[in-house]
């Protein structure tokens, strides 16, 4: 098992595998959005309090949940790079961070447009709203910091410790509706509670996992990217350039 | 230690170090991260007097008396209630039996309220079940 990862973090294995794990991802994604539209736009009911705004949801909610994971697996990159100095780990933390950004934008905007019909207001300080907020601005910062050293070890050394202090905010985002008094709703979907009709939870699942497909394909295309760039003096990517240009 | 061993620490330290601090900063912060007020701590005079602050609750049954703009209504959390005025333009949700969250402040007892918007619960469903529901309350 050990070696097997080995191997497939070695740049020069997991550009040639890559490839061939990319369409896996994407034809799964295509397929769930369509169906997911379908369901959420079609077959799942109006709401009885909200009408048609509830079909919102299903966009706002994936993201959200995205928004999180995506920080999580960015964070436990950074530290694997950190502390086993494996290099794919430093890049799937790089490219995670403005796909992550994204989906955090999309949540709040999302919710925004959800609010003013719904609440009256499209934005309020409340705990919910002002953490998701700041997990925006730590995938910002990320980001930046990531760009402010020439010098990508040193860059993904600094970056990392920034998401592994920044991880405390998940938890934070996830209770918060628990934990304070919030203009947000409290969570839907639970270990062993869903309290919304089931083509309306259908309807969430499909696009969640549509996401959640979408951002392992998006990271696969950019970790290749990355990895050209930062192997660009090795053998293996002159050879791979000459013989493209053949 | 290995070298290793020592970043792994380093990692578990910073983890640690990032719980604690927010753990101690959401201890000072105490009961400022709260949204709003329920009607039972206005009652026990925990909300700030002669300030704007929010408070948040159920619209009462049979309460909304609506004069032009201008809207009188009671807030409720079972237990205590107080009324409000308010004038403006309510959210689509605005309804009796509705959560809703209001700022504003309290004079002579009524709570004149400066916006009024609705919360909405976790609880997603079609019109038919949601009748259903209330058919079988009754």
């Amino acid at each position: 098992m050990w070696k097997w990862i080995q191997a497939f973090a070695s740049p020069k294995i997991f550009y040639q595998t890559s490839a061939k794990i990319i369409p896996w991802l994407m034809y799964p994604f295509i397929g769930l959005t369509l169906l997911g539209l379908y369901w959420a736009l079609i077959v799942s009911p109006a709401d009885y309090q909200q009408g048609d705004s509830v079909r919102i949801m299903y966009v706002h909610v994936p993201a959200a949940w995205m928004s999180l994971m995506i920080y999580v697996v960015m964070a436990i990159a950074g530290a694997i790079g950190l502390i086993w100095q494996i290099k794919l780990a430093n890049v799937v933390a790089t490219v995670s961070a403005p796909i992550g950004a994204v989906f955090t934008f999309l949540a709040l905007v999302t919710g925004a447009v959800w609010g003013k019909p719904m609440w009256g207001t499209w934005w309020v300080w409340d705990a919910r709203l002002t953490s998701e907020l700041i997990l925006l601005f730590l995938y910002l910062a990320y980001i930046s910091l990531n760009n402010a050293f020439d010098n990508p070890k040193t860059a993904a050394k600094a970056s990392a410790v920034l998401a592994i202090v920044g991880l405390v905010n998940i938890p934070i985002i996830y209770y918060s509706v628990e934990w304070w008094n919030s203009l947000h709703q409290g969570s839907s979907v639970g270990v062993n509670k869903v309290s919304m009709q089931i083509d309306m939870f259908i309807s969430l699942m499909l696009i969640s996992f549509a996401f959640k497909f979408l951002y392992g394909a998006l990271v696969l295309m950019r970790a290749r990217d990355e990895t050209l760039i930062r192997e660009q003096n090795s053998t293996w990517v002159k050879n791979l350039i000459m013989e493209n240009n053949k | 230690m290995t070298k290793r061993q020592n970043r792994m620490a380093l990692v578990a330290l910073l983890v640690a170090g990032a719980i604690l601090a927010i753990t101690l900063l959401i201890q000072a912060l105490g009961s400022n991260t709260n949204y709003f007020y329920s009607p039972t701590e206005v009652a026990e005079g925990k909300a700030p007097v002669g300030k704007s602050f929010r408070l948040g609750g159920l619209v009462s049954k049979g309460s909304v008396v609506r004069k032009d703009m201008k809207v009188t209504f009671k807030v409720t959390d079972k237990a205590n209630e107080f009324t409000i005025e308010y004038t403006g333009i309510l959210p689509d949700l605005f309804r009796e039996g509705q959560g809703i969250i209001t700022t504003g402040s309290l004079v002579n007892g009524t709570f004149m309220a400066t916006e009024v918007l609705a919360k909405h619960d976790e609880n997603y469903m079609p019109p038919e079940v949601a009748d259903a529901l209330k058919k079988a309350e009754q």
